[in-house]
């Protein structure tokens, strides 16, 4: 058992845990804490994976902007928590479960059946500086010049369309 | 690498299952919205693990692109929220079905 | 160009009349050039036809056949019908009566239909059957014939319903149109049929090539029985003879000079002329030409004791038209056809003359038309009462004028070739001629004025006028043309016509003359009776018109019978026009059209509304349930592409 593996199976286990208790509040504010101590996790794995500037953006904008936004927006809305389900669960909800267990069954007969491209498990390791930000900047000023561009117009539009659909009439 | 990619592929298909099961049963618009935020997130796992592995930045580079499209999609989303939630003063699901037959 | 090749322009003519008049005649306002190029046109006709006659009399009598390609018109297969005029002896003739006496009624019409808003469209239909009629008569094929044969069955359609807002007896005069075309048509399904026949056996439906086949079979040939009753058939609605006379008396719902061209001289010869035309079918065929001889005489006899008690000046002179036909159908029947053909021709004379007489009359009583309000008009009405009563004379059957010459040789034909019970009904039917025709001259001219004070007929204007006179010559002096041996004369008619019917007097059995002492006396028995007629026309209703009175009330019932056309229009009404009508409004609308055609189309349209009304129910508007089918999509997509 390598600090690795072991350090794996704490985020793993952290991870796992904080979406289940997000998907089981009832209070939307504390739906969201338990999201970002997700995303905490997410981003230290990130880290084991050699992704340093994509670890460093997930808490910057996924924890930094996206949650806070939706912290604001709860908090904006004066939401209040769900009602407790009282009774027999409803047929969505059975079907859902079932659903998403079979869905997740497939998948890891997938992934346990069929073979990682690139010869097996374990092809070498990643080279340390895989994820740096020089190489992720080669990256996207390089290959993904395109992709890149087109982002940003994404963006301005997604900023368009925030401020006209957030304006009051009138 | 000690982790085989299976382990992170399986963690990235458990947490995205999570994410759907709570879009499916959750009744708050938002509280839908970061189930799906979670989903997004078990994709990226799984892209970036993939990049690890086969040694390719193309993995970590379309991450990067997934992010920036959910910051756009997140800020638009809210703003509908927001606005809905000025007409008919709720966020639950149930009780937004205009586009009812 | 030769004679036969204007034929071409003969039909154009009258052609550009209806269509200039049809499409311009509103706009042009002007009675006087509607009325002339009408009648122009028409006279355009007449000369063609003349210089046709002129073309043909330069050739030896064998070869006066000439035919005048213009296009091929159907080629399917092996069987081809083109578009093409046969102009010979015969259609010459009939070309001369239509284009002449059309041209004088169209002159006529300039008078009679004065003051009408529909004026032009009177002279474009006028035209327009004259075009139909032309088609008809020049035809060198069944096919072009029948053509032309439906035109003029259209247009007196739409002549006869031309007051197309005005009430005529039980119904309007659109009924009566109506009723026109519908007779006429059960007639023209024999035609077809016949049509059909001819061509299985004969393989062409062209006149030369179907008469010198059939000259080559045996007389008896059981196919020729069949085609001929089928034609027959057709005559008997074109030219109103039993069953299908019925519509003609309605028919006088037109306006005169319709019933006048049509109704008398033309239309109604279509029949005679196409029964003539294919005279060697007929006599391929005894038992067909005898049918036609007896209902040819029946006709003439039933008609006349219908028009013996009309009170209605034209109802008098429809039903005198029917009878008359019937004489034609009798010569034909009896193997005498250019007798009939010449009967055509007198007929069209002084039938025509005595239909626009009775025009005048009706004009100058301001379209009063029953004969007992009339009455004394002879001092008003010289020139009308003088030409009238020539054609009375002449539809008589006195010698010198024309009818006497065809009539007498159409019963000494029937005396001699058919048999003497033919010829007994047709001079009883002479008899009844003369007696009803001096009747309405008698009503409707002398005694006292029976109309009311402030009435003042006055005479027709001379477009009327000269019309009527040239009419009346012709009824004197045409009937020359036919003068018989016996009284010194070398009949050219006869013998103008003998080629055309060559194929067919070969065929016939050959009669002994029976000597010149029997044909004098029976030229003696038609003027007899003819004047029998006369002298009790003069005798009930000039001496002493209390007469008729109490004959009516003696006879009450048969009276009855006559007055009401022996009910054939009930019976017909009842026995075939009544359970048509039911039977398609029952089965075929309620039936047919309601149940099941638009049970099916409603049927598909709620089929639709209905799986619409089941699918929408899919939108249930939760966001929740669209991701759940999403999700429900994707596991079974992936299961898939694991199976692989």
């Amino acid at each position: 058992m390598t600090a690795e593996s072991l350090l794996f199976f704490f985020l793993a286990a952290f991870a796992v845990t904080t979406a289940v208790l997000m998907i089981l509040e009832r209070s939307p504010l504390v739906s969201a804490i338990y999201l970002i101590a997700n995303f905490f996790a997410l981003a230290a794995l990130y880290l084991l994976l050699r992704a340093q500037l994509l670890a460093v953006l997930q808490i910057v904008v996924y924890t930094g902007a996206i949650m806070v936004l939706v912290i604001f927006v709860i908090m904006l809305l004066n939401l209040g928590s769900e009602s407790r389900p009282h009774g027999r669960p409803e047929v969505q909800t059975v079907v859902a479960v079932v659903l998403a267990l079979g869905f997740l069954a497939e998948i890891v007969y997938a992934v346990a059946a069929g073979p990682a491209r690139g010869a097996g498990e374990t092809s070498g390791p990643p080279p340390e500086a895989l994820g740096t930000v020089e190489s992720m900047g080669d990256a996207l000023f390089g290959k993904f010049l395109l992709p890149f561009e087109v982002t940003s117009v994404l963006l301005l539009a997604a900023m368009l369309g925030a401020v006209v659909l957030a304006r009051r009439r009138g | 690498m000690d982790v085989p990619l299976s382990y992170y592929l399986s963690l990235s298909a458990i947490l995205f299952v999570i994410g759907a099961a709570g879009v499916l049963t959750r009744r708050n618009a938002i509280v839908v919205f970061m189930c799906i935020e979670l989903m997004l997130n078990a994709v990226n796992l799984t892209l970036i693990a993939f990049s690890a592995y086969l040694g390719s930045i193309a993995g970590q580079a379309l991450v990067l692109f997934v992010m920036a499209v959910a910051a756009a999609e997140s800020a638009v989303g809210l703003a509908i929220v927001i606005a809905v939630y000025r007409n008919r003063q709720t966020v639950n699901i149930d009780e937004i079905n205009i586009m009812k037959w | 160009m030769t004679a036969d090749q204007l034929t071409g322009l003969a039909v154009l003519l009258p052609l550009g009349g209806f269509l200039l008049n049809g499409l311009l005649g509103k706009r042009l306002r002007s009675e006087l050039i509607s009325g002339a190029l009408g009648s122009a046109a028409v006279g355009g006709a007449f000369v063609v036809a003349v210089m046709c006659l002129v073309e043909l009399l330069g050739l030896p009598p064998g070869q006066r056949s000439l035919t005048v390609h213009f296009f091929p018109w159907i080629a399917a297969g092996g069987f081809h019908a083109d578009a093409a005029f046969q102009i010979d002896q015969l259609s010459v003739v009939m070309m001369l009566v239509v284009t002449g006496v059309g041209m004088l009624i169209h002159v006529y019409s300039i008078g009679y239909m004065h003051g009408d808003p529909g004026f032009a469209r009177f002279f474009a239909y006028l035209n327009l059957f004259i075009v139909a009629m032309l088609i008809l008569i020049l035809a060198d094929n069944f096919l072009l014939m029948f053509l032309g044969w439906e035109g003029v069955g259209l247009c007196s359609y739409l002549l006869i319903g031309f007051w197309y807002d005005r009430k005529f007896e039980k119904g309007t005069t659109g009924d009566a149109a109506k009723k026109a075309f519908v007779v006429n048509r059960i007639g023209d399904f024999g035609f077809l049929i016949a049509m059909v026949l001819i061509v299985v056996t004969f393989g062409s439906l062209r006149f030369e090539t179907v008469f010198a086949q059939a000259s080559a079979l045996p007389v008896g040939t059981p196919v020729a029985l069949w085609i001929t009753l089928a034609l027959f058939l057709g005559a008997t609605g074109k030219s109103a003879q039993i069953p299908l006379f019925v519509w003609l008396p309605d028919a006088m719902a037109g306006p005169t000079p319709v019933s006048a061209l049509i109704h008398a001289a033309t239309m109604v010869t279509a029949g005679v002329y196409m029964v003539a035309r294919c005279s060697i079918l007929f006599t391929l065929a005894p038992a067909s030409m005898a049918v036609v001889a007896v209902v040819g005489a029946a006709t003439a006899l039933m008609a006349a004791t219908i028009g013996l008690v009309q009170n209605d000046i034209k109802k008098v002179l429809a039903y005198s038209t029917i009878s008359q036909l019937g004489y034609m159908f009798l010569a034909l029947g009896v193997g005498a056809f250019s007798a009939g053909i010449f009967h055509v021709v007198t007929h069209a004379f002084f039938k025509a003359l005595l239909f626009l007489g009775s025009g005048a009359v009706i004009h100058a009583m301001h379209d009063e038309q029953d004969i007992r309000k009339m009455g004394g008009l002879r001092p008003a009405l010289p020139v009308t009462f003088w030409t009238f009563l020539i054609g009375t004379i002449a539809i008589a059957g006195i010698p010198p004028f024309a009818g006497f010459f065809s009539k007498d040789e159409i019963l000494w034909n029937a005396f001699t070739r058919g048999s003497w019970v033919l010829w007994l009904l047709g001079v009883l039917g002479a008899g009844l001629t003369a007696l009803y025709m001096f009747r309405l001259v008698a009503l409707t001219f002398t005694g006292e004025p029976r109309w009311e004070k402030g009435t003042h007929p006055h005479e027709a204007p001379l477009t009327m006028t000269v019309p009527l006179v040239v009419l009346a010559v012709l009824s004197a002096v045409g009937g020359f043309l036919g003068l018989p041996e016996s009284l010194g004369g070398s009949n050219p008619f006869e013998r103008w016509l003998g080629p055309v019917f060559a194929r067919a007097d070969e065929k016939l059995a050959l009669v002994a003359y029976p000597g010149a002492f029997t044909e004098y006396f029976l030229m003696a028995c038609s003027v007899a009776i003819a004047l029998t007629g006369i002298y009790f026309a003069y005798a009930w209703y000039m001496r002493h018109p209390e007469v008729p009175g109490s004959l009516v009330k003696r006879f009450g019932g048969v009276y009855r019978v006559l007055l009401n056309k022996y009910y054939v229009d009930e019976l017909y009404d009842g026995a075939v026009v009544t359970p048509a009508v039911k039977g398609s409004e029952m089965l075929l609308w309620k039936g047919v059209d309601v149940a099941v055609i638009d049970g099916i189309v409603n049927g598909l349209a709620r089929a639709a509304g209905a799986a619409g009304r089941a699918l929408r129910l899919v939108q249930t508007g939760v966001v929740q349930n669209y991701v759940l089918v999403f999700l429900t999509g994707a596991v079974l997509l992936v299961g898939w592409l694991l199976a692989q």
